[in-house]
């Protein structure tokens, strides 16, 4: 009875058991149901979403920089290369103490503080994931010592890139310029995603003016990339396009001569090539060495070129603006027989004074006891002021001005160089806008001899003078003459642009030209020290009244005095039959043109027209063979 | 003497049938689940390694182990275990208490015992030990068990649950729990109370929520809303979602699985290792798992029923019901269904902890089904 209850009872249990048995199948059989309705969901419904996802985890988009252009001058001759530099560069975010890892780094290879003030100026700039430069330019013993340690140094680098160099040094720094690393406001301007592989930019000169043509287009590369950020191959995509190389019409050896012409003084010189605008020579004086400025330069090194009292950063050759006094003469003089105020032999009195007539103040010729009566050759030749007054007073400043305009006064020439000043042209309407005064007579007067508001630039002058020595064209200056894409490819020289003067009457431009030759021919010219054999000289000699003092510095009395001499100037041009070379010269403080500025142009253009100097054809020129 | 020369007869019958296999004790179908599984998992471990040679060599030597100690306990009689039930038991919750007192810190959690040669994971030991002492104590009793059995069963079961709970260790404390709970559910417990209990815990999830630890907290946020912490907490769960979505139907192919070659897959070896077969073998390759795993785990309801004793049912049921927590559990945190807890991959995951428990208890199976006449023989 009792076995057979137990009996019954087991097999209770068992159908008990079997029931929740199969129930638990079931509840197995759901659950397992449910993940695969998930994987469902996961790997069809959404396969698409996560398979791109999965490959932005893998798949980098790297930039590469292209390889910036070259530059050359005339014949070939290098002024701006790109030379392999090894750097040691630190990516803050995988380093978890900068000081002690710098500290432990500088056992290694030296640093100084300079380095380290560079880094710290550096470190707020950077891009994200990008390295720091710590140090720059690793000789190859230490980058040895540090390859054997790298393994200590997660996160440290050595980077190899190519940095700008500048052959030519100080000679090459105002025009050719200099890059440098791109800062905040320039990232605000650029196309970023151009210069994503980029770390320098031009900042000045033809290097900041051709930009675009310098530095070619950004190549993409895939990277398959592990998490830990390493790569682990490489899919080319996109090859960069390097930049263009650009060859220039300056003459490095003309540049030399021209910057030991001016020595040690402050002035500039601009020598163009008459026919094609051509920039043969650009100096600005003093000179400074570009290549710091290329990995950064120290914040004292830089201080002490900025505050020089000589502002050797200052580019004097298109930024320098400068009364133009008596260089003027010959545009002035031109602008009246072109507009016919006056003819080539019709004479005026010179007294020694001009008066305007109701008024009693005497305008004075630089010559006190006066020329007497002069027509428009001796007026050039002697630079007579009082021709000059009258001649302005008798056109009118509207008349006078537009002539001047087509000479390019008054707006910068728009030469490829970056940063280039317009000089002013003073105008009534200029003065109504800029001082709100209405224009005075004897203003016209003080524009017909060069001098108070009216400001011009050595390559200003330089491109007016040489419109006179082709016979009437303004051709826009430029400094480059030819680029290319790459080493196999054409040339593609630039285009001169010309814009012939009104005045084509030829008798009027040889009167012109006459007159400035015989300032330097004639026995009574100003400039007649500079005559030689060789070959013969057009030009008008200039002095510029210095009537501001630098920026609130505080000069000794013997600096005051010399600071405030007048400029020397001197426009030129040869050989006059056939003028292969135009030339502006300033000297600050120089005193008289004839004297101090008339010599360094004939110094340039000896070394120009005299000197045997190989000329190389330009398509060899541009083989890169230098 | 005759009806004991009978049973030699019937012995030896059994034995020139089924040779080898019936005198190691071993269940055929399910021995040989298990070799695919295992060789399965071998197979995936080399690719989610890495291609470590090393790592397979030492999991290969692990299962082999394993298997070993398998067939050792396939040897033991269920009325062996009966016996061992309520000791083990006592033993195990004592380790646990020794472990919260002496045990060493690892990740913020107290899980790890250093007996000196080797350390080991107390909380291991109740996967099994609990459902033996349940099995142990409710087939003493008539089935479908009274409240007060119920009682002192669920007793039985908070108690190391709590205790693995504190270490932290939730997700043994789950598995542990869900072994007990599943006795007491293939015990007859009965569904009005079943439902009750569910309502209860329901209610108590507050009470739970303010137990936690603050991590514990932050895996049920972080699971609730991966995208809050991308590159912490919730990169796990993103990564693997985005290895096993990007695998497809068909998947990426062995070796070639980008978010488990590359690593962006974290713990792609161990507890993430779904995610590889799914990345690299798709859909399809995972079905294929899943019914592998069925067939262990359907297996294993059949001995439970096919049990001559209330004891060995219930202990043979809740063992393979342990097998499918940790399967379950695993795939639903892998493929972002439940939180992050740390559960591997039944054989399959690196590692040697869960395979000598799984093994165990597959050796518990084991010795249910080939020795199911033994208890009645006594």
């Amino acid at each position: 009875m009792m076995l057979g209850e137990m009996f019954e009872d087991r097999r209770g249990e068992k159908r008990l058991f079997r029931a929740r048995g199969i129930f638990l199948a079931l509840l197995v059989l759901l659950g397992l149901l449910l993940i695969a309705v998930r994987l469902y969901h996961l790997q069809v419904v959404r396969h698409d979403h996560f398979t791109t996802l999965s490959n932005d985890n893998r798949i980098k988009i790297q930039p590469m920089p292209p390889t910036r252009g070259l530059i050359y001058d005339r014949n070939g001759v290098l002024l701006a290369d790109n030379v392999p530099s090894y750097a040691l560069t630190i990516e803050p975010e995988k380093i978890e103490d900068l000081e002690a890892t710098i500290a432990a780094l500088s056992e290694l290879v030296p640093i100084s503080a300079l380095d380290l003030e560079r880094f710290e100026r550096l470190l707020p700039q950077r891009r994200r994931f990008e390295g720091v430069p710590i140090r720059l330019d690793l000789n190859q013993a230490e980058r040895a010592r540090f390859a054997v340690q790298s393994h200590r140094f997660p996160g440290v680098e050595i980077a190899a890139e190519l940095s700008r160099f500048y052959p030519e040094g100080s000679y090459t720094a105002h025009l050719v310029g200099y890059v440098g690393r791109i800062n905040e406001q320039e990232l605000e301007r650029i196309d970023r995603s151009d210069y994503a592989g980029s770390s320098h930019i031009g900042k000045v000169g033809v290097e900041k003016y051709h930009e675009e043509w310098l530095h070619g287009h950004v190549g993409y590369q895939q990277a398959v990339v592990n998490a830990r950020g390493r790569i682990l191959e490489r899919r080319e995509q996109k090859t960069p396009v390097p930049g263009r190389d650009l060859h220039l019409f300056l003459d490095m050896d003309l540049q030399r001569d021209a910057a030991a012409a001016l020595g040690d003084r402050r002035g500039a010189v601009v020598a163009i090539e008459p026919e094609t605008g051509g920039v043969l020579a650009m100096v600005s004086s003093p000179r400074y060495d570009p290549n710091p400025f290329v990995g950064g330069i120290g914040f004292r090194d830089y201080a002490a070129l900025r505050d020089d009292i000589d502002r050797p950063l200052y580019d004097r050759a298109v930024r320098g603006q400068y009364p133009p006094g008596s260089t003027i003469k010959p545009f002035i003089g031109l602008a009246g027989l072109a507009t016919g105020v006056t003819t080539a032999t019709q004479s005026k009195f010179c007294g020694g004074y001009y008066q305007l007539p109701g008024h009693s103040y005497h305008y004075r010729c630089w010559r006190r006891g006066g020329h007497g009566s002069l027509a428009m050759e001796d007026a050039i030749v002697q630079s007579c002021d009082v021709y000059f007054y009258r001649l302005a007073n008798d056109m009118g400043i509207e008349r006078l001005d537009d002539l001047l305009a087509e000479f390019n006064f008054g707006r910068p020439t728009g030469a490829d160089i970056a940063g280039e000043l317009g000089g002013l042209l003073p105008s009534p309407e200029w003065k109504r806008r800029v001082r709100n005064r209405p224009w005075f007579p004897g203003e016209t007067l003080i524009v017909g001899i060069g001098q108070g508001a009216f400001l011009a630039t050595p390559l200003q002058l330089a491109a007016a003078t040489a419109a006179i020595a082709n016979g009437g064209t303004f051709i826009q200056p430029r400094l480059v003459r030819a680029t290319r894409a790459s080493l196999g490819a054409p040339l593609e020289l630039t285009q001169a642009k010309r814009r012939p003067i009104p005045d084509q009457d030829p008798a009027h431009w040889q009167t012109i030209i006459d007159a400035m030759s015989n300032v330097v021919e004639g026995r009574r010219g100003t400039a007649r020290r500079i005559r030689n054999d060789a070959y013969r000289i057009a030009g008008k000699t200039g002095t510029s009244q210095v009537f501001t003092v630098g920026q609130n510095e505080s000069y000794n009395e013997a600096e005051v005095a010399e600071r405030m001499r007048d400029h020397a100037l001197f426009v030129g041009f040869a050989p006059i039959e056939a003028p292969r070379i135009a030339v502006a010269v300033i000297v600050e403080n120089g005193g008289h043109g004839g004297a101090t500025a008339a010599p360094i142009a004939r110094a340039v253009m000896d070394s120009w027209l005299l000197d045997q100097r190989v000329t190389v054809p330009l398509d060899v020129a541009a083989t890169g063979s230098h | 003497m005759a009806k004991l020369s009978k049973l030699e007869i019937d012995a030896g019958r059994d034995v020139q049938e089924r040779g080898l296999a019936a005198r190691l004790h071993l269940d055929l179908p399910l021995l040989l689940f298990l070799l695919l599984l295992s060789a399965f998992g071998l197979l995936m471990l080399y690719s989610a390694s890495g291609q470590s040679v090393v790592q397979v060599e030492r999991q290969a030597i692990r299962l082999g182990l394993a298997l070993l100690l398998m067939i050792a306990i396939a040897q033991l009689s269920p009325a062996l275990l009966r016996q061992w039930s309520a000791p083990l038991y006592l033993l195990g919750l004592g380790l646990l208490a020794a472990v919260l007192l002496f045990g060493e810190q690892s990740k913020g959690a107290q899980r790890w015992l250093d007996l000196g040669i080797l350390r080991f994971q107390p909380s291991e030991v109740l996967k099994l030990a609990l459902p033996m002492m349940l099995a142990w104590y409710l087939s003493l009793r008539p089935l479908p068990p009274r409240l007060l059995d119920i009682l002192l069963a669920s007793i039985l079961i908070a108690l190391p649950v709590l205790m693995i709970a504190k270490q932290p260790d939730l997700g043994t404390a789950l598995l542990v729990a869900s072994a007990g709970l599943a006795t007491l559910f293939l015990a007859g417990l009965r569904w009005r109370l079943i439902l009750g209990l569910a309502a209860l815990a329901a209610a108590a999830a507050p009470l739970l929520w303010s137990l936690m630890h603050d991590y514990q907290r932050q895996r049920v946020l972080t699971f609730l809303d991966p995208g809050s912490d991308p590159l912490g907490a919730g990169y796990h769960i993103i990564q693997s979602q985005i290895a096993i979505g990007s695998g497809g139907l068909y998947g990426k192919g062995w070796l070639q699985g980008t978010q488990s070659q590359l690593e962006f897959l974290p713990e792609r070896s161990t507890d993430f290792i779904f995610a590889v077969i799914g990345e690299e073998l798709g859909l399809f390759g995972i079905l294929a798992l899943m019914l592998l795993y069925l067939a262990v785990i359907l297996r294993g309801l059949i001995i439970a029923v096919q049990a001559s004793d209330a004891y060995s049912r219930l202990l043979a049921g809740s063992v393979t019901m342990v097998f499918f927590v940790y399967l379950f559990v695993n795939m639903g945190m892998v493929t972002g269904l439940l939180p992050v807890v740390g559960v591997p991959l039944p054989l399959i995951s690196y590692g040697g902890t869960s395979l000598v428990t799984l093994m165990l208890g597959f050796g518990i199976l084991m010795a249910v089904h080939t020795q199911r006449k033994s208890l009645q023989r006594e």
